[in-house]
């Protein structure tokens, strides 16, 4: 491969491991050396918000109530986010793995993956796969189960009490926290909700050790994470990479050679200009990413991509909370003003304002990031929004 | 004190019970924090965000309603990052508004109009998306009025109506910026299950779910000289239309009330509570004479327990969710209905008034009267009995129309004829008030005696318990009830459509033996309909239910079948309870209504 | 309508009647008649004892709980930026001359449904588009074109 300046690394799909040894030798461990693996690795989720792996299985783990639940969360709606699909086509086995050590370590006897609508085809695959699973933890007398649960196209559904609320036969609307799930999730009921990806991570941690993990990354960002390239790249796709590379090096690597912008982590991510990708670092210390980057060259019109962000996340939003819901509508047809001259430049300063209200007073994350793409985009593309 | 936590709030320490929240924790201090989706009655939904205060250390704002105070939590709730985002809330909420104050029923009365006033809101601050909206206003229903585009989505009525009304009419619809309150499939709310029960109304911060109302249609008839307007008053009505006129909650205003119909120009004032009275003589004659076909006749169709029958939203739930129940309600009308067939018949031959001038209206603590008074079952006198009912709310609307000063007015006392009526009257308008009226005469028929309870106050039944057992030993009966020797009278008592809900269960599993059941469809009884002063919280519904009971306990006389009134009637009109004329315009049947 | 009472009867058997069990249900009787009409929404609400107005309001939240009536098969292009960057349009308007409709609108025929919607999760492969549940992907014009001829070969 040419100029790979950035550390390819293999172990999400690695074929080095036999996930039922895996498996048989660590349901035998002690729930302490499982959880000191995990949480010497630094894991830290994978599905955005970046919370340590470890310590959520800890704190689940706690809990003294009998029922407790492992959650996969599938619903992987992010624009530009297509790894997990990857994933479940690829290693379906490793996530179910994931979720066993998860389970024994907690104390949960089920486990739900919510698949979400778009992936329905993946359903009948990962349901023999499933077979199979099920088929060798009764062979350990391992006592859990893993049910698929399907969305029905609504991305606020990857928001973790969204998602509880969906799988509880409910419109998806977020709750308030605290309580967070680790104490209240899935019917109210201690869970752990981890990403896809993240479970895999957790499984292959048990096999390769924390050590391994651990030494890949930077301090706040430890290991590699599996990215999903799009946008203007000739070599589009799935790229599993070492953590704390800069944007430069990702650009040089990835981009046409005339990469204008990068949109780190989706719509509810950042935009990132060509005059910051040196300084800017992928991973939790600088711009985090559930993996979405997508790429735009000179002849892409950031308007139309800001536009078209704000469009997703209108519809998107449950639209309970005030904020989210009308300040969405409120971003769209403001912006729009502006481009045709029926509001002055001055008004992306009040939408700024907004922007910032919007990410402080907004009940879940999902408007609580809208002011991330919006901000990014309008501070470093002004002119384009107006003319 | 381990069940306490201790923060700061603006500077002030404050300890609160866990559990609590930082918006309870800042009320303890009297430091105002504006709400919208927050209501005492309900679950917390944390939807509208105006009440977002500041939490050091944290990055983004916190909602007081849904934040559990918890130890050493600083909080601010007054600073520039704070009002900023209120002041945002406020303009967004507006922008999807259609902010036509003046052509608003709440002008005046409307939480987010108080919110706007507040925060001297004078250019909006961001476009109107009015006009990108397909708002529709559903005003087919005679009572309520949903008006889509005076919706700011608290969904204070959905959670009204499925926690306190086990109805579920109204849902949230749709997502992102779609999301309305609608009914099954949009439908009207006149198809659909709605009870009419106006709970939701009298939660709904702003004009979206109002009442349907007839001030002009009232003012005509009082100003046409032809007509001849009378007036009844339900007994809640007078406890609570105070506090619509500046007065406290639990302010009796009895005689300033009747004094005010006077006048408004009503030709003659009279009360709901003489009916209240005749409703205890029919449905008690009517539970004893089920009780005496179950038990001495060993009649199988004999429906049992016997539920009562006066509270309309009560009627179209059961319509609705238990229609295989309809045999077991009381077929007495309710005291509004029965006083508009009378009105029309009873009245007008002792008037000498010929019944196609009289314009009957009715003062109600409630929304689903007027929906009854529109029932085609309830036209026995040959006309509209009821021709129109007004909520408590609109009975204060029109006395301030008229100029009265309402503090001020002397106690004038009802018009005879329809217009006297039993402390046992006055308790219909709590919960638990129509079965203490009954036993309090149904007792004394069987046994010559009082019931046996110190001051005839049957305290079991009273309360805001929301389900209440009571059961009283019959013994030493007169002979003609001799029956009834040794039975012990199982009641229950249920306020709210979810309590009833919870009885209804019960029934259907077999797993209760009660004789009757009193259903109240509203928290509290008629003293929290639908129709009643806005705001309603615990608090006031308990100082009105206080109301009650002091104004039965000053009455001269305390029950049904003592009040002389009655007596005329039945001498001069009805002949007996259960008679062939108070068949024909007391009693009536319902018909079973579809799910959705 | 004693067919969709027939469906929702066999769904509630095999999923459940509880609250929980609302989506499964509802995701069946989309399978099986490409969206929910009120009559099944009654139907659901009775089996599951719930309110009608809560059923509704749950199938309107998921865009894939069609409440309007919907073709034998539903396109859904996908409309977010990297398909839309990499000729989504075009696809679109290929489609509706295709099938002569417009984004929104059933064939007279009933046969096709035309939809937009959020990110199917193939970026990179974009533009993509789903037929009901299968997925088609780096599409131009004459990919289009000979996707649906095979559809309407086979209808
Ligand atoms: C609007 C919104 C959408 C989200 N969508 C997803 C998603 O599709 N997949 C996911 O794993 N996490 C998603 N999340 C994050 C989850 O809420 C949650 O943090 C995550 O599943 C936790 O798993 P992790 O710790 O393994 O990352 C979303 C969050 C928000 C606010
Ligand atoms: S921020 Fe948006 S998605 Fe989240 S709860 Fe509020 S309206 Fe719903
Ligand atoms: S609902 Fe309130 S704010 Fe809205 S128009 Fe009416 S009075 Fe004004
Ligand atoms: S009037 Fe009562 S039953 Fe009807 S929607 Fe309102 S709360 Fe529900
Ligand atoms: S109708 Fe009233 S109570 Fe219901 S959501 Fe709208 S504003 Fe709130
Ligand atoms: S009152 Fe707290 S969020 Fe509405
Ligand atoms: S943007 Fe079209 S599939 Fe993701």
């Amino acid at each position: 491969m040419p100029n790979t300046k950035l550390k390819r690394v293999d172990i999400i799909f690695s074929e080095d491991c036999v996930y039922k040894d895996v498996l048989a030798d660590n349901l035998k461990k002690s729930n302490e050396d499982i959880l000191k693996d995990i949480l010497d690795s630094g894991l830290r989720g994978r599905g955005g918000a970046g919370f340590p792996t470890g310590l959520k299985w800890k704190f689940t783990s706690q809990e003294t109530e009998e029922e407790k639940y492992v959650v996969c969360n599938a619903d992987e709606g992010e624009p530009g986010t297509f790894k997990d699909r990857e994933i479940l086509t690829r290693v379906p086995l490793k996530v179910f793995g994931g979720m066993a050590i998860c389970a024994k370590v907690i104390g949960a006897k089920h486990g739900y993956v919510y698949l979400r609508g778009e992936y329905q085809f993946l359903k009948a695959d990962l349901e023999k796969a499933l077979e199979e699973f099920h088929s060798f933890v009764k062979e350990l007398g391992f006592d859990f189960q893993i049910h698929i649960l399907m969305g029905s196209g609504a991305y606020i559904c990857g928001e973790e009490s969204a998602l509880f609320e969906s799988m509880e036969g409910k419109r998806g609307e977020p709750r308030n926290k605290p309580p967070y799930p680790t104490i209240s999730g899935f019917r109210n009921k201690p869970t752990v909700i981890n990403n896809v990806e993240t479970l895999v991570y957790a499984f292959m941690i048990c096999r390769i050790g924390a050590g391994k993990f651990h030494e890949l990354g930077t301090t706040d960002s430890r290991g590699s994470k599996v990215f999903s390239i799009s946008g203007d790249t000739p070599i589009a796709g799935i790229y599993e990479l070492e953590l704390g590379m800069s944007l430069e090096d990702f650009v040089e690597e990835f981009g046409d050679g005339d990469t204008k912008a990068v949109q780190v982590g989706g719509a509810s991510g950042f935009c990132v200009p060509r005059k910051k990708f040196k300084d800017t670092i992928i991973g939790f210390e600088g711009v985090p990413t559930g993996g979405s980057m997508m790429l735009f060259n000179s002849s892409r019109s950031m308007y139309n991509v800001l536009k078209n962000y704000v469009e997703f996340f209108e519809e998107e939003s449950c639209g309970q909370c005030t904020p989210c819901r009308v300040g969405c509508q409120q971003l769209k047809k403001g912006i729009e003003a502006i481009k045709k001259g029926e509001k002055s430049a001055h008004y992306l300063d009040t939408l700024q304002k907004l922007a910032d209200t919007m990410k402080v007073s907004s009940k879940c994350g999902l408007g609580q990031s809208v002011a991330n793409s919006f901000s990014s985009i309008v501070d470093n593309f002004r002119e384009e929004m107006i003319y | 004190m381990a069940n306490t936590v201790k923060l700061n709030i603006d500077g002030i320490d404050v300890s609160i019970e866990a559990g609590k929240t930082v918006l309870d924790a800042a009320k303890k201090l009297n430091i105002h924090i504006p709400t919208l989706c927050y209501h005492e009655d309900l679950c917390v939904a944390g939807n509208c965000r105006v009440c977002v205060v500041e939490q050091e250390g944290v990055k983004n704002l916190v909602a007081s309603c849904a934040m559990p105070a918890q130890d050493g939590m600083v909080i601010h709730t007054n600073t520039h990052k704070v009002r900023n985002a209120r002041r945002h809330v406020v303009e967004l909420l507006l922008s999807e508004h259609n902010a036509d104050c003046t052509k608003c029923y709440k002008n005046t009365r409307c939480e987010l109009q108080d919110l706007a006033g507040e925060m001297v809101i004078n250019e909006h601050m961001f476009l109107d998306l009015v006009p990108d909206k397909n708002y529709t206003i559903d005003n087919l229903s005679p009572a309520i009025i949903k008006d889509d585009s005076k919706c700011i989505r608290c969904q204070r009525c959905v959670r009204t109506c499925d926690e306190l009304q086990h109805v579920s009419a109204l849902g949230v619809a749709y997502k992102g910026e779609h999301m309305k309150i609608s009914t099954f499939f949009e439908n009207p709310m006149y198809e659909v299950v709605c009870t009419n029960c106006g709970q939701c109304v009298i939660r709904c911060p702003t004009g979206a779910l109002v009442e349907k109302n007839y001030l002009d249609n009232v003012w005509d008839a009082i100003y046409d000289e032809d007509k001849h307007v009378i007036v009844q008053t339900a007994p809640a009505t007078r406890i609570a239309l105070g506090e619509d006129l500046g007065m406290e909650a639990g302010s009796i205003v009895t005689g300033k009330m009747a004094a005010a119909l006077r006048r408004l120009g009503f030709d003659s004032v009279l009360d709901t509570d003489f009916t209240a009275d005749l409703t205890i003589m029919e449905e008690g004659t009517e539970l004893l004479t089920r009780l005496k076909r179950a038990l001495v006749d060993k009649d199988p169709t004999v429906k049992l327990p016997m539920t009562t029958s006066c509270s309309p939203g009560w009627i179209k739930f059961i319509e609705h969710m238990y229609p295989e129940y309809l045999e077991n309600v009381s077929t007495c009308k309710s005291p509004q209905q029965m006083f508009g067939a009378l009105a029309k018949t009873y009245y007008a031959e002792k008037r000498g008034i010929d019944p196609a001038k009289i314009v009957s209206v009715s003062i109600m603590p409630c929304t689903a009267k007027k929906f009854e008074a529109n029932r085609p079952e309830m036209r026995d006198s040959g006309y509209q009995d009821v021709d129109m009912g007004l909520t408590t709310r609109e009975l204060a609307v029109m006395i301030k129309q008229a100029g009265i000063d309402f503090k001020e007015l002397p106690d004038e006392k009802f018009d005879s004829l329809m217009g006297k009526s039993s402390g046992a009257a006055v308790i219909f308008g709590a919960t638990g008030g129509v079965m203490e009226a009954a036993l309090r005469t149904a007792y004394e028929i069987v046994t010559g005696r009082e019931v046996p309870f110190k001051n005839l106050n049957i305290t079991p039944v009273r309360g805001m318990e929301g389900v209440k057992e009571a059961a009283v030993k019959i013994e030493n009966v007169l002979p003609a009830w001799s029956f009834l020797e040794g039975v012990e009278l199982k009641t229950v008592v249920a306020h709210g459509l979810t309590n009833a809900n919870k009885v209804m269960q019960a029934v259907k599993n077999g797993t209760a033996d009660w004789h009757f059941i009193e259903i109240m469809a509203c928290p509290g009884g008629c003293l929290g309909g639908g129709g009643q002063p806005i705001p309603t919280t615990p608090e006031i519904r308990k100082k009105r239910a206080e109301a009650i009971y002091r104004e039965d306990a000053g009455m001269a006389i305390r029950k049904s079948h003592e009040n002389p009134e009655i007596k005329q009637i039945y001498e001069e009109f009805l002949e007996e309870p259960l008679s062939h004329k108070s068949h024909w315009l007391l009693h009536t049947h319902y018909q079973a209504r579809k799910r959705e | 309508m004693p067919e969709i009472k027939e469906l929702v009867k066999d769904l509630a058997d095999k999923h459940g009647r509880n609250r929980e069990s609302l989506l499964p249900i509802l995701q069946g009787i989309v399978t099986e008649e490409r969206f929910i009409s009120d009559v099944a929404m009654t139907e659901v609400a009775r089996e599951l004892d719930m309110s009608a107005a809560l059923v509704y309001g749950t199938a309107t939240f998921y865009s894939f709980l069609d409440t309007k009536p919907r073709g034998k098969f539903v396109i859904r292009v996908c409309k977010t930026i990297t398909c839309d960057m990499k000729g989504k349009k075009q696809i679109v308007k290929t489609l509706e001359e295709l099938l002569k409709i417009k984004v929104g609108e059933t064939t007279k025929d009933k046969n096709f449904t035309l939809l937009e919607t959020n990110c199917l999760g193939w970026c990179h492969k974009g533009p993509a588009m789903l037929i009901n549940d299968e997925v088609f992907t780096e599409l131009d014009e004459d990919k289009v074109t000979e996707i649906i001829d095979d559809y309407m070969r086979n209808i």
